[in-house]
């Protein structure tokens, strides 16, 4: 899909939201330190902020048992400098996002080891849309939205719906989602999010080096970035995987009741009950009924 | 000159013909307020002080009225999600008529443009076709089809009007071509009628119970008055029949058509569809495109079966038939089969509550719940995860989402 078009912004005032993961149980087995990551991630949003004074940022924290928002840069609080050096911007932001790991990590329960340990993705980005709805209805004149999720922990299958949703939505209301990935393996849905919303998404290869990777893919704004050479989505796979065993198939059954995806030819469908060719107001045997036999 | 000016803005202001003669007498200071007279939207409130009218407050009890209506019953209703929609089109002498302006068919083309869009939108997997009626006679625009664009350029080009309307004819054309669909589909009508008459061969009433036995589930849209073979037509199949008072109300009936209709369980057989997700063909590689007959380079689809180039989703292959989609394609009807409750309005007896901690921002957005007065304004809860959200939000989340930030953002264990 090509990038969100640029003729539509015809300015470089940006919105950044920011989706901060947090995830404790990614961040103990990570090779990069979530100090040195917050450094990182810093300097890049004071960047920003210096890009352009109309500029603002948002960041919503990712957490393991919930989400919140830590930090707005066009709120009263964050507008004044400290004595003409950094602006207040980092003290509130690591007092805020301190606070919210303290209250995440409280509302953990027992978990069974082995288990995935995803972050939960899909409220952030859900919240993220209703703040630049706000923005959106703040009037005509407004900075362009757009959301950057640095996102490390394993995709959590429960949530494709929710993700898939606000990846519509965002589309709908022409919001480019970009995506930093910094884990180890590979996340679907960050790559197809970027893909279906017209953002850029990138694996780093040297975590080291992340404040330059963000500020040189992620801190142009939309209207510029048809000037720039910004990675290309290579193989976005929108195959589909199957409901009974998780594979990734490109020749399907679907359900026509639910839209569920199957492998093999069922009688029945395991999500919604409906048997296959009879109508579903009969039970069992309909032997007077005409059998549709399923293309082949 | 300003009284016989202030007469005539009273009594001719509404209608659009004789703005320009109204307009032409007055002062210029005169003119910017024959539209907009804003001491109309000016209410009292209990104590007898002037404060404007809340349209913020007024469109948001429509909108709950609305989702009231809609989910009534309970809220997991099956929806027919595989639909294959005829929209028929009045072109009868009755659309030529100026009511709407332009004339009624202009009014009628354009919404139906946005609405192909949208229908295709929600509803990936489905297909459209477009039948005419004319001169009493009724053709087959376009055949049921998956592609919006053919549909609608098809249809920009025939829009003249003549002769009488015939809803048998119609109808009789389109049970035809919707026997011949497979069985698992959906079968609907909707028709956008303006005459006021039909001049039917034989009787409609054997073609509407033919429609009945057919499954169709018929719909009409009226744009001069309520016609009883309308509205009995749309009771017998199951469908909605409603009147457009005007063109924004005309836009808001034909766009509630777009979502999926509540299913009736026996009209559509259950059955297993063989569907073939195809990959993006590897960048620089050059195949022939069996939609356009032309060698094309790099971008496009390759049928996982016969291996032949398709250049957009969702599709059937030319070559085996196979229907192609993406998987957001099918997701993009989840929202339709997981739906989320709809949010309780926070009552003032709960608000002024001391024992109850209060929610000063949206959880959504941020925006502040309290009144400039700092008095809590209106909101509303979720009920299952019990945060609070604005209106605004509450519509956003409704309507375009289709996710509670608050249950996303909350783990169950």
């Amino acid at each position: 899909m090509a990038s969100a078009p640029s003729k539509l912004y015809a300015d470089d005032v940006s919105l950044v939201v920011v989706l901060l993961d947090t995830n404790p149980f990614f961040w103990s087995s990570s090779s990069l330190s979530f100090s040195q990551f917050l450094s990182h991630v810093l300097a890049f949003l004071n960047a920003i902020l210096t890009l352009n004074q109309l500029n603002q940022v948002v960041v919503i924290a990712t957490g393991y048992n919930s989400c919140d928002y830590v930090f707005d840069s066009s709120s009263d609080l964050n507008r004044s400098f400290e004595n003409g050096r950094m602006p207040v911007m980092c003290s509130s932001l690591l007092q805020k996002l301190e606070e919210f790991l303290i209250t995440d990590e409280q509302l953990s329960k027992e978990e069974p080891e082995g288990k995935i340990k995803p972050s939960l993705f899909s409220g952030s980005l859900s919240m993220a849309l209703c703040y630049i709805q706000r923005v959106f209805r703040s009037g005509a004149l407004h900075p362009h939205p757009r959301i950057l999720c640095l996102q490390g922990s394993v995709d959590g299958p429960e949530q494709y719906v929710a993700i898939m949703n606000a990846i519509f939505s965002a589309q709908r209301s022409s919001v480019p989602i970009d995506s930093c990935y910094i884990g180890s393996q590979n996340s679907a849905f960050l790559q197809q999010a970027s893909y279906i919303t017209g953002g850029v998404h990138h694996k780093p290869q040297n975590l080291d080096g992340l404040f330059q990777y963000l500020m040189t893919i992620f801190a142009t704004d939309l209207h510029s970035r048809s000037f720039i050479h910004l990675p290309k989505p290579v193989g976005v796979d929108f195959r589909a995987s199957c409901f009974c065993h998780k594979n990734t198939i490109d020749m399907g059954y679907i359900c026509s009741v639910c839209l569920s995806i199957f492998c093999k030819h069922h009688k029945k469908c395991s999500t919604c009950g409906s048997v296959f060719g009879q109508a579903q107001s009969e039970a069992a045997s309909a032997s007077d009924k005409k059998r549709k036999t399923p293309e082949t | 000159m300003n009284n016989g000016a202030g007469r005539r803005i009273n009594g001719a202001a509404e209608e659009d013909d004789d703005e320009d003669d109204v307009n032409g007498d007055l002062d210029a200071w005169e003119r910017t307020y024959t539209d907009e007279r804003s001491w109309e939207s000016l209410q009292e409130d209990e104590s007898g002080m002037l404060r404007p009218i809340d349209n913020q407050a007024l469109y948001h009890s429509q909108y709950r009225r609305r989702l009231r209506s809609l989910s009534s019953t309970a809220a997991r209703i099956q929806k027919g999600l595989i639909r294959y929609l005829y929209i028929v089109i009045d072109l009868s002498r009755a659309a030529s008529e100026m009511d709407f302006r332009p004339s009624r068919i202009a009014v009628i083309a354009k919404h139906v443009e946005t609405f192909i869009r949208e229908f295709f939108y929600q509803n990936p997997l489905s297909q459209v076709g477009i039948v005419t009626i004319k001169d009493g006679v009724a053709h087959c625009l376009t055949d049921i089809g998956g592609s919006p664009e053919s549909h609608i350029n098809a249809l920009m080009k025939k829009l003249e009007c003549s002769g009488d309307s015939s809803l048998q004819n119609a109808l009789d054309l389109v049970d035809g071509y919707l026997n011949q669909i497979p069985s698992y589909g959906h079968r609907e009508v909707l028709i956008l009628y303006s005459a006021l008459s039909t001049c039917d061969p034989g009787d409609i009433m054997d073609t509407i119970q033919k429609c009945r036995k057919s499954k169709i589930r018929c719909s009409v849209i009226g744009l001069a008055a309520e016609m009883f073979i309308c509205k009995h037509l749309c009771q017998e199949t199951g469908g909605t029949y409603s009147v457009a008072l005007d063109e924004s109300h005309f836009k808001e009936l034909i766009l509630e058509h777009a979502p999926p209709p509540p299913a009736i369980a026996e009209f559509a057989v259950a059955n297993l569809i063989k569907m073939g997700f195809p990959q993006r063909a590897a960048e620089g590689s050059i195949s022939i495109c069996s939609c356009h007959k032309e060698a094309k380079v790099g971008a496009g689809y390759t049928c996982p079966r016969c291996k032949a180039h398709a250049c957009e989703l969702p599709t059937e292959c030319c070559v085996c038939g196979l229907t192609l989609v993406s998987s957001p394609h099918l997701a993009r009807s989840y929202h339709h089969l997981f739906p989320i409750a709809p949010f309780d309005e926070v009552t003032s007896s709960h608000l002024n509550n001391p024992n109850c901690k209060l929610q000063r921002n949206c959880f959504g957005c941020q925006q502040s719940l309290l009144d400039p007065g700092n008095k809590p304004g209106p909101a509303v809860v979720c009920p299952k995860c019990k945060r609070y959200f604005c209106l605004d939000c509450d519509i956003y989340i409704h309507e375009s989402l289709h996710n509670c930030p608050g249950c996303d953002s909350l783990r169950h264990s």
